[in-house]
């Protein structure tokens, strides 16, 4: 049941003189990246169906900064904040939303100390929260009683405490979920933060994703849950690199939410 | 009784006033040493600051996680402390030439003799175990590489230290024969005191001393030791809490000096060639050495028990990267004691902590959601990056391409930035 996209940018809506109820931060991964790509679609699929009016900045947005500051970079990183909220500001922005927890954390904690102070949420928590309010109905469908672990962010969990919300959408799903043995607090790294994602990685034994995929794998799951469009990269590069992809399959939670309601 | 005070008397107060007094001595040392730091100025939250002195420091609910080790060390520090009320009466004893004072406050103190005899037994018990997991059972994170030498003897030490003084205690008591024949509070000493009962009373009074006199030298030894041991965390664990944290972890701080300048670069009106306001030195970004760093940096830095739950948890650690959080904070209280011998001829920056660890971090906060005591390896190996890149331009050449990407194109990969809003319509 394909249903074309309506997604009007910000520079639209304000032309027609109407602010959106939200923002949806899109994110240079979501932008750009063809696998992060789909995830960002299947959000903006479940935002239309649960009728909530939103918007994109488009070509006028830009990198939250969040690898230039974790490189060490803090010049670069202040200067997109500030660019970026100059943008948000003029358009009176005043609750935003986005699929990538390192946008997440940025907007939410890093910019209100450089002029910018908005509402922000991960899309799981926002949409937990259209769920919780009927807005968005999510079962089972064709994942109902199958077997699903979810990987954490590290800046979703962690860096925020949020463990619970994308898990209550999961269980929604009727699906089993099981937990690695390292979950929630003890989640371990998919390894592409703090800038990793943009390096090889340092001299060692492993990569971190392949540690983190083997462990994925071993509870049996025919679906990794994920809620970064980088972890879900790492995440399927390892899944693959042991040869599980016939059986694993990697997915953003907004996608097997969206995949369960035939969107 | 004697005269007071008699020749004892007065050895006694010798003693403790220079275990005391040296102690005053290095714990002064200590402040200078972390006030080498940035200040940080007032802190905000101090509701939440007390709760978590409360919850972390004193409940130390983080250590707990790990049930085994966390119980075994509730115990221990409980124990430890509470036994050390003891020490109260041996000091008004050892200065005022009187035996057993507190025993005036009757039959409680029996009872509270009684207890302290117990928890002596459990605590010793308990470092046994300790020593066991760190030297037979070979537990991981006690035999990595920044574990060897000093710090691997300084772990055993501490727990000798502290079987030795349980059992000086224990015998202490066993030997005094006139709390023996009162029969109150010797629940476990009564039955050493059966099996030596027999000697002559000259001889048991002699031990009495011996240990007496052991246990109270032994502690201020102890207390004299700690500002060489990690095991100076007992003290330092509750300032090193109540400044630890209490924003979101991956909130990274924004560094105001930069923000002033990119607000002027930014400004249309700023005068770009205005010259600096005379006498302003321009500030170094980043860290490359310990003083650098903030004071709760470098107290973090000092309260480091070594136990390793962080580098256990680290994600490059734990795939055989160099890097390593406790050596991290090691290595910075290393630099930072070694400093007034050192001098600038040593850095913290390749001297203590090589670029490989650095650049091996996720910031995934693994080991600061891991450690006992709030410390946070992160915010210093941020600052050595920022230092590296923004001093030095010294960042992977990898990352170099993801940052001018990022300034051109604003994506860290080399896409337009007008196609963002492509998917739509892809
Ligand atoms: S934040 Fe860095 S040092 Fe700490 S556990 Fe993660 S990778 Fe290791
Ligand atoms: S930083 Fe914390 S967790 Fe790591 S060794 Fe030191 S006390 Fe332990």
């Amino acid at each position: 049941m394909e249903k074309a996209l309506n997604v009007p940018t910000m520079a639209e809506c304000q032309a027609q003189g109407k602010l959106p109820e939200v923002l949806f931060w899109v994110g240079c991964a979501g932008s750009f990246d063809d696998r992060a790509k789909k995830i960002t679609k299947a959000f903006a699929k479940l935002l239309q169906a649960s009728g909530v009016s939103f918007a994109v900045l488009g070509a006028e947005e830009g990198c939250t900064g969040d690898p230039a500051k974790r490189s060490g970079n803090e010049f670069l990183f202040q200067m997109q904040a500030m660019m970026n909220i100059e943008v948000l500001n003029g358009y009176g922005v005043g609750q935003i939303v986005t699929t990538c927890p390192h946008c997440f954390n940025t907007l939410k904690n890093e910019y209100p100390g450089l002029g910018g102070s908005y509402q922000v949420m991960h899309h799981t928590q926002f949409l937990k929260n259209l769920m919780d309010s009927g807005r968005l109905k999510v079962s089972g469908g064709s994942f109902r009683g199958k077997k699903i672990t979810y990987h954490d962010p590290c800046y979703l969990g962690r860096a925020n405490g949020e463990y619970e919300a994308p898990r209550a959408l999961l269980s929604a799903l009727e699906s089993e979920l099981i937990e690695m043995k390292r979950c929630k607090t003890r989640g371990l790294c998919c390894g592409a933060g703090g800038a990793q994602m943009f390096k090889e990685p340092e001299k060692g034994n492993k990569d971190i994703n392949i540690e983190r995929s083997e462990e994925a794998i071993e509870t049996g799951a025919s679906f990794v849950a994920t809620g970064c469009p980088f972890c879900n990269t790492m995440m399927t590069d390892g899944v693959t690199a042991k040869g599980a992809e016939s059986k694993v399959a990697v997915m953003d939670v907004a996608e097997l939410i969206a995949k369960a309601a035939d969107l | 009784m004697g005269a007071w005070p008699s020749l004892s008397n007065v050895i006694f107060a010798l003693i403790f006033g220079a275990g005391v007094g040296y102690f005053t001595f290095n714990m002064r040392r200590l402040v200078a040493l972390i006030k080498k730091g940035r200040p940080v100025g007032p802190v905000a939250h101090k509701k939440e600051r007390w709760r978590n002195v409360l919850y972390i420091a004193l409940g130390q609910s983080k250590l707990v996680k790990r049930p085994v080790s966390g119980l075994m060390h509730v115990l221990v520090y409980l124990g430890f402390v509470i036994i050390n009320i003891e020490v109260l009466e041996i000091v008004i004893d050892g200065l005022f030439g009187t035996h057993r004072i507190f025993q005036f406050i009757g039959p409680a103190y029996g009872v509270l003799i009684g207890l302290f005899e117990v928890l002596a037994v459990l605590v010793f018990f308990a470092v046994v175990i300790f020593w066991l997991r760190r030297n037979a059972l070979k537990l991981k994170r006690f035999w990595s590489p920044e574990m060897s030498g000093w710090p691997k003897k300084d772990a055993n030490l501490i727990l000798y230290f502290e079987m030795v003084l349980m059992g000086l205690f224990l015998m202490m008591n066993a030997s005094d024969l006139s709390f023996q024949q009162l029969n109150q509070g010797n629940w476990i000493s009564g039955s050493i005191y059966s099996m030596i009962q027999d000697w002559p009373q000259a001889q048991l009074h002699l031990i009495e001393r011996i240990c007496w006199w052991t246990h109270i030298v032994g502690i201020l030894g102890f207390l004299n030791y700690l500002y060489f041991s990690k095991h100076l965390h007992i003290l330092l664990a509750f300032p090193n809490v109540y400044y630890g944290r209490v924003t979101p972890a991956g909130q990274f701080e924004n560094l105001d000096s930069v923000t002033e300048q990119v607000k002027l670069m930014m400004d249309p009106a700023a005068d770009p060639y205005a010259a600096q306001p005379e006498g302003t030195v321009p500030e170094k970004f980043g860290a490359s050495d310990v003083t650098d760093l903030t004071q709760v940096q470098l107290l973090n830095a000092m309260t480091c028990t070594e136990c390793g739950r962080c580098t256990s948890e680290c994600p490059a650690n734990q795939t055989g990267k160099l890097l390593s959080p406790r050596k991290i904070m090691m290595d910075t209280r290393d630099r930072l004691m070694a400093l007034p011998k050192e001098g600038e001829s040593k850095q913290l920056l390749d001297d203590y902590i090589s670029r490989d660890e650095l650049w091996a971090c996720t910031t995934c906060n693994a080991c600061v959601e891991a450690c006992p005591v709030s410390i946070d390896p992160v915010s210093i190996i941020m600052a050595m990056r920022q230092y590296l890149v923004m001093e030095q331009s010294a960042a992977p050449s990898e990352l170099n391409v993801t940052m001018s990407n990022i300034e051109n194109n604003a994506a860290p990969w080399p896409f337009n930035q007008q196609d963002r809003g492509n998917w739509i319509n892809e």
